[in-house]
């Protein structure tokens, strides 16, 4: 059975006649929430209210829509690793923080949504703006909470953010009454975490730990494959110790990226559909890989029976139900991932552990990385791989990226290298659209020091356009680039790949005079204009000698600034293994095609 | 094959909406579910039977065990627990063939709970097998309503069977 007690060492904690919404606001603060990302609405602007009234700790950021507040806790979660908040009232204010949940579930993201609800007096009336939010998001959500009563929000708020931010993270919902938020009560904020089914922190047995030690002895080709449990197990510099001490080459998933620097002599770069040369071929080639924090994702693997298919495999993951999911393996370790690594190397040093000599396979995997770096064509327009290059140069790769989803997406994570964990903010297990430009501002509210660049492609940054003002009015300095190519560039992908060409509504503009480099007055919509209307610098780019002039000045601007780069639209994301297909069948270039 | 799988909870409002959205999400139709207090008032007992492919299920039992309100999972394999269930029958009947079914009622220990001049209520608690053996007796005679509680399981302390 599993319990968990933890001691409450608080002093002093009763509180007399104070409002539920302040209660609230009171455990928020006790939690060190700095930042709410909030739209008020009937239902939670008591909590508005009392934030207003209240608080001098906590900041708060009203978006334009629901979803953008929700992707700003996000992009302030994935930066930081600290749960990151936002705050909707019930109904529509509460369905549209949905796609934002599901996304912090996919990609395993602590973050704590509250919604206000509908006094309980009216609850299943079909009340004005009443939805059984509670209900709904039972899928999607780590654990979910209606509070009935006011007396339970200081346990209710410790227990959300202990759950959010512990074990495999991912989002809580917190449902809460209006009636609730206004009750006058007398209570101990003392009230300790009661979770005796919760247990977050699987420690992994010596005894595996040796096995796979065993492994590594019998192997030849061994490769760490590791994933987001690495940045969310804060587990960098275990893996870099570990990998270096054994001399294991290491390919990361996205989720993964950052977690090991990505200019580092054994790193792959990054593997799966659209991933390295390298990293594809080293794991299919591999005869151990040791699997950390990751889950055998359909992008990674391919047809599951063609993946690393003479491998032996260990999987070490903090989620149990992880273990055998998507792809037997031989060995699975149940563990925090830093644990584990840790521990491993402290049994090496003990046993003595005489480290194999890979050499000969890291030469192979390094000639791979070397005869196939993520490459593109230098053409008579500026293309969105170049445009992303340049950045990366310009910005010397200390920034932090956020991206939309789709093709720009993809070149993001290719051209821009990753040295360090919690820099690079994108939506991966859910692919939402509009992801971008939010998850980019609530990065720069937990890192106002640093440079946060939400690349972006024109379909994408359309959807949440609208947090433009948010930048604005909050005076949240990011930086866009936005990569206009006047269509859905990924679909028309594989619109050319697999269905003739044929355009089915993936043209953004007038079909009948698209924009692009060579027809610039046909560009639609005018972004610039738009950005104008926001009030936020901008400047469009679509000759080469006006490129790297123009990313210094966004980069060293003040504010916000809106880089548009037009770009052709013909371009094709590669390395690409189609579906159903092999790592030894990718297409590197369009050529081979 | 089928399936008996024990889940230990909170006693909470809406664990029950999460145990059972772990089978459906999966495409497990839940063949028999049911849920009680323990002797501790903090947790309940959900019993679910299910049909179900080992491989899946063991998925599905590694997911529960994630739920944040569950304490224990266990699927109850063969013959190591004890299960019964608890059903109520509606038979129709008259003054001459009522004495038939008294009999059947005895041979299978099952008692009358309600008699009027066209029907009894039949109540009756066994193992599935049983139970199915009784309602078959039962059929002839016309079944007007029938109500089952799922089964209800525990496991067998297992050193005594050694």
């Amino acid at each position: 059975m599993k319990t968990q007690n933890l001691p409450n060492t608080e002093k002093d904690t009763f509180v007399r006649q104070i409002k539920g919404s302040d209660l609230l606001v009171k455990c928020l603060e006790r939690e060190g929430v700095e930042v709410v990302f909030a739209y008020p609405g009937g239902a939670s602007m008591e909590i508005h209210q009392s934030l207003t009234r209240t608080s001098d700790k906590i900041r708060t950021i009203l978006p334009r829509h629901e979803q953008g507040c929700g992707f700003m806790a996000h992009g302030y979660a994935r930066t930081t690793g600290k749960a990151g908040v936002c705050m909707t009232t019930s109904g529509p204010g509460a369905t549209n923080l949905v796609t934002c949940i599901a996304d912090a579930w996919m990609d395993s993201i602590p973050m704590i949504a509250i919604t206000g609800q509908v006094n309980q007096k009216l609850i299943g009336k079909s009340a004005f703006q009443e939805t059984d939010f509670y209900g709904m998001t039972v899928p999607i959500t780590k654990h979910s909470f209606l509070v009935l009563d006011p007396h339970d929000l200081p346990r209710i708020i410790r227990e959300a953010f202990y759950i959010a931010t512990t074990g495999r993270p991912g989002p809580v919902l917190i449902d809460i009454p209006k009636d609730v938020q206004q009750a006058i009560i007398n209570v101990d904020l003392n009230q300790p975490i009661d979770l005796p089914g919760y247990n977050p922190t699987p420690q992994a047995e010596d005894e595996d730990l040796i096995k796979l030690m065993e492994l590594l002895t019998l192997s030849k080709r061994p490769v760490l494959y590791t994933g987001g449990g690495i940045i969310s197990g804060n587990a960098e510099k275990e893996l870099l110790a570990f990998a270096e001490y054994m001399g294991i080459p290491v390919a990361t998933t996205l989720m993964g990226l950052g977690g090991f620097p990505e200019t580092h002599e054994l790193s792959l770069r990054w593997f799966g559909m659209h991933g390295s040369v390298a990293g594809n071929w080293a794991v299919c080639d591999s005869d151990l890989l040791i699997t950390l924090g990751a889950r055998f994702d359909d992008r990674i693997t391919g047809v599951v029976s063609k993946f690393a298919p003479n491998a032996t495999i260990v999987h070490v993951d903090i989620d149990q139900s992880e273990h055998n999911k998507n792809k037997l393996v031989s060995l699975a370790i149940h563990s925090d991932v830093k644990y584990a690594l840790d521990r491993l190397m402290q049994l090496a040093k003990e046993r003595n552990y005489s480290v194999p000599d890979f050499s000969e396979w890291q030469h192979q995997v390094r000639e791979w990385h070397t005869q196939y770096p993520f490459a593109f064509k230098k053409g008579t327009h500026i293309t969105s791989q170049e445009a992303i290059q340049t950045l990366y140069e310009v910005s010397k790769g200390d920034a932090i990226v956020a991206t939309g989803v789709g093709q720009h997406q993809m070149w993001s994570a290719q051209f821009y290298k990753f040295k360090e964990p919690k820099t690079f903010v994108s939506s991966l297990g859910l692919g939402t659209m509009g992801f971008g430009l939010p998850s980019a501002l609530g990065a720069q509210v937990a890192h106002p020091e640093k440079k946060v660049i939400d690349i972006d492609g024109d379909g994408s940054f359309t959807m949440n356009v609208q947090e433009l003002a948010t930048a604005v009015r909050e005076k949240i300095p990011v930086k866009i680039l936005l990569l206009n190519n006047q269509h859905l560039g990924m679909v028309v992908q594989w619109e050319d790949s697999f269905y003739d060409g044929v355009r089915a509504q993936t043209i953004l503009c007038d079909p009948d005079n698209p924009g692009g480099p060579e027809n610039i007055e046909g560009l639609y919509p005018d972004f610039q204009t738009v950005a104008k209307g926001f009030g936020v610098p901008s400047k469009r780019v679509w000759k080469r000698e006006d490129l790297t002039s123009a990313m210094e000045e966004m980069l060293n601007s003040d504010g916000p600034f809106l880089l548009e780069v037009i770009v052709p639209y013909t371009e094709h994301v590669m390395p690409f293994i189609a579906p159903g297909k092999s790592a030894k069948e990718i297409i590197i270039s369009r050529d081979d095609a | 094959m089928r399936h008996t799988i024990s889940v230990l909870v909170e006693n909470k409002f809406g664990v029950l909406t999460r145990v059972t959205g772990m089978f459906s999400g999966r495409g497990f139709n839940i063949d028999s579910l049911n849920v009680g207090p323990t002797h501790d008032p903090k947790f309940s007992r959900i019993t679910v039977t299910v049909m179900g492919n080992s491989q899946q299920l063991d998925q599905c039992i590694k997911q529960l065990n994630k739920l944040v309100e569950v304490m224990e999972v266990r699927d109850l394999a063969n013959d190591t627990f004890v299960a019964r269930e608890l059903l109520l029958c509606k038979v129709g009947c008259d003054s001459e063939n009522r004495t038939e079914i008294l009999q059947i009622c005895e041979i299978f220990r099952a008692k009358i709970v309600d008699v009027s001049l066209h029907s009894v209520i039949i109540e009756m608690t066994g193992n599935l097998n049983k139970i199915e053996a009784f309602l078959a007796m039962l059929e002839p005679f016309g079944i007007k309503a029938l109500a089952r509680s799922g089964a209800v399981a525990l496991e067998r302390n297992r050193k005594l069977e050694l």
